[in-house]
């Protein structure tokens, strides 16, 4: 009974993740690289940033003519020798932060950086306070409470046998 | 629980509301804040769009000194064509000069196209692999550029630009470059 709730389970799973590769490997072209360093440099950064014109699709995975255009771009500069850092900048420098997954911290997108933290502290608190409330009705009994149990415990099993 | 705290969903709904009224009114996503704003206008040297024949003479950012407006264009580009009448009656009107970057064309229709439609341009700079729109940070056409004097960028438009573009932004752009023109060559004579 259990193992086709669990094939279903992988299923699903499986079906989260095909749509995402399937995104990153939508464009293709054959470049020439001088050896297998370059060309993994190269894959990583056209996954790294952002295709200007598209919404969310990053250079790699972008069909548009822009995104083609910036790929040959970071070969060329590849080739140049220039270094990953050199290569982000250059398209900063060109296309702004928009390019950028990971926008940089700056006093402007500070609440943008601690924003998770602080919704984070928030949510902990309010976690915290629930407990501290939820172990208040909980609270071992007083003298007098303990008395008033016992005599009603004692009264019981009398009223019971009537 | 305290009375107050009755009202702690409602405030958390009105604070949700206000953000995406705020999210939700932002420009066009699609518009990006350009990056080149004060930044000098790339380097380049590229072939000018010449006469049907004629050798093309080769052009570079020296010769884009301001104020003036550098569009970038094609004809493979619907928004280029509603644009041009627009870009045609600025000129006409107001004499700003008008220098096209003909990105990633054919020469042959690019000339036919200015037969045909009227030419608003100066020159055109032969952008055909879009090297420099790339240093531009151009990612669609049409998008336009307005350089001052020293060769500057002031004012980025991506998209057409219509009367209201040109009234609202880019106009005022021209009229302070033309007045800090006159303020600087004042003292000169």
């Amino acid at each position: 009974m259990v193992e086709p709730r669990i094939a279903t389970l992988l299923l699903m799973l499986a079906l989260l993740v095909v749509p995402l590769r399937a995104g990153a490997e939508g464009a293709i072209e054959a470049f020439q690289f001088d050896d297998a360093t370059q060309e993994a440099r190269y894959r990583a950064l056209t996954e790294e940033f952002r295709c200007p014109k598209c919404l969310n699709t990053n250079l790699a995975g972008s069909d548009a003519p822009i995104a083609a255009d910036l790929r040959s771009t970071v070969h060329r500069l590849i080739l140049e020798g220039a270094t990953d850092q050199a290569i982000r900048d250059f398209l900063q420098a060109r296309y702004g932060d928009f390019v950028l997954y990971d926008p940089p911290l700056r006093r402007d997108t500070l609440l943008l950086w601690l924003a998770p933290a602080l919704l984070l502290a928030v949510g902990l608190a309010m976690v915290v306070v629930m407990v501290r409330r939820r172990r208040g009705i909980a609270e071992p009994l007083s003298e007098v409470e303990r008395a008033q149990l016992d005599e009603l415990l004692r009264d019981s099993p009398e009223k019971d046998a009537k | 629980m305290s009375r107050a705290s009755l009202f702690i969903p409602l405030t958390a709904f009105v604070v949700i509301v206000a953000l995406l009224y705020a999210g939700f009114s932002l420009n066009d996503p699609h518009q990006l804040p350009s990056a080149l704003i004060g930044k000098p206008f790339p380097t380049f040297d590229l072939p000018a769009l010449s006469a049907e024949g004629s050798a093309a003479a080769r052009v570079t950012q020296s010769d884009i000194r301001g104020p003036v407006l550098v569009n970038v264009w094609a004809t493979w580009c619907p928004t280029c064509r509603a644009e041009h009448a627009e870009l045609l009656r600025i000129h006409d009107e107001s004499g700003l000069r008008i220098i096209g970057i003909n990105y990633k064309d054919n020469p042959a229709q690019a000339r036919l196209w200015l037969a045909q439609l009227g030419n608003p341009y100066e020159f055109n700079v032969v952008d055909a692999d879009g090297t420099l729109g790339v240093d531009l940070g151009v990612y669609g056409a049409p998008e336009s550029f307005l350089i001052d004097a020293s060769g500057t960028i002031v004012y980025k438009r991506v998209g057409d630009v219509n009367r209201r573009v040109w009234q609202e932004e880019i106009k005022p752009h021209v009229d302070v470059l033309a007045k800090s023109a006159a303020a600087a060559g004042a003292p000169h004579g």
